[in-house]
């Protein structure tokens, strides 16, 4: 709830207010900030449902390969280092919006878009590699859970890329509404989500054997 | 009322450059270690390395580089109540369709 600021504040007090766009809240805390931590919250149920969707159809191979046959783990470690790695470059943009440093900001935001489409780039490689091999979305149990997580964590991924890549768009015209730095966090608070959804599912889903 | 605004709260905080790059080290080296087990026989402590393994990199990123560590307690509140939620349910319902006696 934003509330309006009390008559007790300065004139002056209440330019800066204006000036830095920011609120006056019951908390005293960011209500983008405390809404962007219930979404993750929340989130946390949405994935951890489609991993145990997973955890308990991946032996169910009626037909088609089973995952021990199928996946590339050597592939997929570096797909996984690739993004553990762009939740690096995100925290340097955070910590570089914070500083002010617009062209370091734009710099970090467009390494991480670029980290990101690289591990999505290497998911629909994957997914190919797959298909080709005999593993359709309704081939087994196993084939339609595997697609469904891996497929909803990288929709995840892409819709990060575009929220980065329109961020950079966005700061270079200077048109950021708002606290800049307060935005560039809350991006990074998303992408660092999907990066800790991974580590859990590259652990679970690629190196505990059936 | 606090007179407090949300901008002043949202201040600086966290880490420095060199301290994120060491947090990165430290990540790389576990997913190393992690990756290391499909090349080599860990015998029983396969499963529990994996996992202690993937939970300290979850906690890792979670407070370094998405700052609950640093922030105010209330955002943490927030986002382990849906994780402690979500690992709650989740394992009654694995353990329903006897998942772990498998």
């Amino acid at each position: 709830m934003v509330l309006p600021a009390t008559g007790t504040q300065s004139g002056h007090h209440m330019a800066e207010v204006a000036t830095h766009d920011a609120h006056v809240t019951s908390t005293g805390l960011s209500n983008v900030k405390l809404g962007m931590w219930l979404f993750l919250g929340s989130e946390c149920l949405l994935f951890g449902g489609l991993i145990s969707t997973y955890m308990l159809y991946r032996g169910r191979v009626s037909a088609g390969p089973t995952p021990e046959q199928i996946y590339d783990i050597p592939f997929t470690s570096v797909s996984s280092f690739v993004l553990l790695m762009s939740s690096l470059t995100m925290v340097l943009a955070v910590s570089a919006a914070q500083k002010k440093d617009d062209r370091g900001t734009n710099l970090w935001l467009a390494v991480t878009a670029l980290l990101g489409a690289t591990f999505v780039g290497g998911q629909v490689y994957e997914f190919t590699a797959f298909y080709n091999e005999g593993l359709g979305f309704t081939t087994s149990l196993f084939g339609s859970s595997f697609y469904t997580l891996t497929g909803f964590h990288g929709v995840h991924v892409t819709v990060g890329i575009i929220m980065l890549m329109a961020l950079v768009a966005i700061n270079k015209r200077s048109k950021v509404p708002g606290s800049k730095s307060e935005t560039v966090e809350m991006i990074g608070l998303y992408w660092h989500f999907v990066d800790i959804v991974w580590i859990i599912i590259f652990t679970l889903v690629y190196l505990i054997p059936v | 009322m606090s007179t407090e605004t949300a901008h002043d709260t949202h201040a600086e905080h966290g880490m420095s450059t060199r301290g994120y790059i060491g947090i990165a080290v430290i990540l790389a080296a576990i997913t190393a270690l992690e990756v290391s087990t499909y090349y080599v026989d860990f015998g029983p402590l396969f499963l529990p390395a994996l996992l202690i393994m993937m939970v300290v990199k979850f906690f890792m990123v979670v407070s370094y580089f998405m700052h609950l560590k640093f922030d105010n307690k209330l955002f943490s509140w927030l986002f382990y109540a849906g994780l402690f939620l979500a690992v709650g349910v989740y394992v009654a319902a694995l353990g329903t369709f006897h998942f772990f006696i498998r």
